[in-house]
C-alpha cells in the first residue's frame, strides 16, 4: 500500500518526531541532542509564548464571529435559483483563486498609509491595537467565499416542502429562516466552524507577509512564534515544543466543537442507516 | 413560490460584491499605472494612461523561472496523488482486511494534523534525505498532506458503485488490474477530477513547504517569488501588484475553463 507508506513517512512519522525533538536541543544544522524537559519547563515560563497563545485565541474567536454570520447569510441567499444570484455568487468566489501570498501583498498595498486606498484612515497594520483585527479582516476576505460555498450547497439541499408548508401557515421570511433554515444547516455550521477554527489556529503565511508579527509582537500568533523561534532563532528543539502545543490545541478544539454540537451522533446515525 | 423581492438581502449582497471586487479592481488598475502616477494621484482617480511597463519589469525579473517551477511542482504533486490514491481507494472499498481498514482510519486522522506542526521534523527529514533546496523537497510533503482529503473524496464516490458491477467483472474473470482500469477509472472520473482540482490548487498556492525547504532562486516557486519581489521592488507597488496579477492569471484561465469542476472540487469531501 504505497499510499499509507507515503503518508506515514511524511505525516505520521513527523508527528512522532516532533514530540521527540521537543525534548532535544537542536540548532537545525548539527545533531539533535536530548536535553530532558528543558524546553518544556522553559515554555511554561515563557511569557511571549503565553501572549502568542492568547493572540491566537483572539484571532480564532473574532474570525469566527466575523465570518460565520456573513458566510451563512450570503450562502443562503446565493442558494436561490435566480440567475442574478448565480452570476453574483460566481464572482463572490474569486478570492479563493488567489494564493495567500497574493492576498497578503494586495492588502498590504491597499492598506499602505501614504499611498494606499485609505490615506488618512487608521494605521491598519501599524497600530498595535488594531493590527490583529486587520489580520482578521484580511483572513475573512480570503475565506468567507469558501464557507459561503459550503452553506450554499447545504441550503440547496433543504427540502422545499418545508418552506411551502411554512408559507401556507403564513410564516414571515425571518421566522422561516430561524425555524427552518438554521436548524437544517446545523451540521454545516459545525463543519464550517471546525474548519474555520483549525484554520485560524494554523494561520501563518498571511501574518508572516502582512505584518511579520509586528508592530512589535502585536500579531505574533503561535504558529508564527514557532516559525521565528525555529527558523530565525535556530532553536528547533524549543520550537518543536511549541509545535506540540499547536497540535494539542487543534485536536482538543476539533473534539470539543464536535462533541458540544452533537456532530458525533450525526455520523453514527449515518453509519447505522 | 418566492414572490416578494428580498430587498435587505439584495442590498447586503451588493455591498459584499463591492467588498470582493473593490480590492481586485484596485489590484489591476494600480498594476497598470506608472510609478509616478501611483505616488502622485489618488488611487481611485482615473489614470492618465495605462502602461504595461510594470508587467515588462516583472517578466524580465525571473518570473518565468518561478512560473515553470510552480507548474512542475503542481503537475508532479497531482500525478503522485492520483497514482497513489486511486488504487488505494479501490482497495479500501473492496478489501476488508483489517490492515487496509485501519490504514484508512489512520489516514483520515491526518485531516486534523496541521502541516505547520510537522514542519520542523519534515525539514529534518528532507535535509537528511539530501533533498533540501530541490523541487522534490516541495513535492513530496505537499503530496503527502493532500492524501487524506483525496482518499476521502475517492472512497466516498467508489462506495456508491453498486456491488454487482464488481461481481459481474469478477465472474468475467477480470483481475484487480483490469477492474481498476475498465470499471473504477471511468466511474470515478468526477471524483478524480475533484481530487485533481483540489490538489492542484493547494500545490499551486503552497507557501510553507517551499519557504522552509528551498532556498536558491532556481528552485523558487511563484508564491515565494511574490514575496521576494516585495523586497526587490521596495516601494514600487505597481510592479509588485503586476506580479501578483500575473500570478493569478494562470489559475484564473483554468477557472474560466473548468468552473464546474473547480466549484465542486472545493466543497467536496466536506459533505453536508
Amino acid at each position: 500500500m504505497p499510499a499509507f507508506g507515503f503518508f506515514a513517512l511524511f505525516a505520521v512519522l513527523p508527528m512522532l518526531l516532533v514530540i521527540y525533538l521537543s525534548f532535544t536541543a537542536w540548532d537545525g544544522l548539527g545533531t539533535p541532542a536530548l536535553n530532558g524537559g528543558e524546553n518544556w519547563s522553559r515554555l511554561l515560563e515563557d511569557s511571549e509564548a503565553r501572549a502568542s497563545v492568547w493572540r491566537t485565541l483572539v484571532l480564532m474567536v473574532v474570525s469566527w464571529l466575523v465570518q460565520t454570520p456573513i458566510a451563512l447569510l450570503i450562502g443562503v441567499w446565493a442558494a436561490g435559483k435566480q440567475r442574478s444570484r448565480a452570476v453574483l455568487s460566481s464572482i463572490f468566489f474569486l478570492p479563493l483563486l488567489l494564493s495567500t501570498a497574493a492576498i497578503a501583498l494586495l492588502w498590504q498595498a491597499l492598506l499602505e498609509p501614504n499611498f494606499g486606498a485609505f490615506v488618512g484612515g487608521p494605521l491598519f497594520l501599524g497600530d498595535p491595537d488594531i493590527a490583529l483585527y486587520t489580520v482578521v479582516l484580511v483572513i475573512s476576505w480570503q475565506f468567507i467565499p469558501f464557507h459561503t460555498l459550503l452553506y450554499q450547497g447545504a441550503a440547496r439541499a433543504v427540502p422545499p416542502s418545508l418552506y411551502e408548508a411554512a408559507t401556507i401557515d403564513g410564516a414571515s421570511r425571518v421566522s422561516k429562516f430561524r425555524h427552518i433554515t438554521l436548524p437544517q444547516l446545523r451540521y454545516t455550521i459545525v463543519t464550517s466552524s471546525v474548519l474555520m477554527l483549525v484554520g485560524s489556529l494554523t494561520t501563518f503565511d498571511t501574518v508572516l507577509i502582512l505584518t511579520n508579527g509586528g508592530p512589535g509582537t502585536a500579531t505574533r500568533i503561535l504558529p508564527l512564534h514557532m516559525y521565528i523561534t525555529g527558523f530565525s532563532g535556530f532553536e528547533m528543539g524549543y520550537a518543536s515544543a511549541i509545535a506540540v502545543v499547536l497540535v494539542v490545541l487543534g485536536t482538543a478544539l476539533s473534539l470539543a466543537v464536535m462533541r458540544w454540537s452533537g456532530f458525533r451522533q450525526m455520523t453514527s446515525q449515518q453509519e447505522g442507516s | 413560490m418566492k414572490s416578494r423581492p428580498n430587498w435587505p438581502a439584495g442590498i447586503f449582497a451588493l455591498v459584499w460584491l463591492a467588498i470582493v471586487v473593490g480590492p481586485l479592481l484596485y489590484l489591476v488598475t494600480v498594476s497598470l499605472r506608472s510609478r509616478a502616477e501611483y505616488l502622485g494621484k489618488s488611487v481611485w482617480a482615473m489614470p492618465d494612461a495605462l502602461s504595461l511597463d510594470n508587467y515588462v519589469t516583472v517578466l524580465t525579473g525571473g518570473f518565468g523561472q518561478y512560473l515553470l517551477n510552480n507548474v512542475i511542482v503542481t503537475v508532479a504533486t497531482v500525478a503522485i496523488v492520483v497514482l497513489v490514491t486511486v488504487p488505494a481507494a479501490y482497495a479500501v472499498v473492496r478489501n476488508t482486511s483489517p490492515f487496509v481498514q485501519r490504514g484508512f482510519t489512520l489516514l483520515l486522522m491526518g485531516l486534523a494534523i496541521p502541516a505547520q506542526a510537522t514542519i520542523i521534523p519534515v525539514y529534518l527529514m528532507i535535509t537528511r534525505m539530501q533533498l533540501y533546496d530541490t523541487l522534490t523537497a516541495i513535492i513530496l510533503p505537499t503530496a503527502a498532506f493532500a492524501l487524506p482529503v483525496a482518499m476521502l473524496v475517492l472512497v466516498n464516490s467508489l462506495r456508491d458503485v453498486p456491488r454487482e458491477l464488481y461481481e459481474a467483472q469478477a465472474i468475467d474473470g477480470a483481475g484487480p488490474m483490469r477492474v481498476l482500469v475498465s470499471l473504477v477509472l471511468p466511474l470515478a472520473r468526477p471524483a478524480i477530477m475533484t481530487v485533481v482540482v483540489y490538489t492542484a490548487l493547494n500545490a499551486w498556492n503552497g507557501f510553507l513547504f517551499p519557504l522552509v525547504l528551498t532556498q536558491s532562486e532556481s528552485s523558487r516557486v511563484l508564491t515565494l517569488g511574490l514575496w521576494d519581489f516585495q523586497g526587490q521592488f521596495g516601494t514600487n507597488v505597481p510592479a509588485l501588484l503586476a506580479a501578483v496579477t500575473l500570478s493569478v492569471l494562470p489559475i484564473f484561465a483554468v477557472y474560466l475553463i473548468g468552473r464546474r469542476f473547480l466549484l465542486s472540487g472545493l466543497t467536496a469531501g466536506f459533505g453536508k
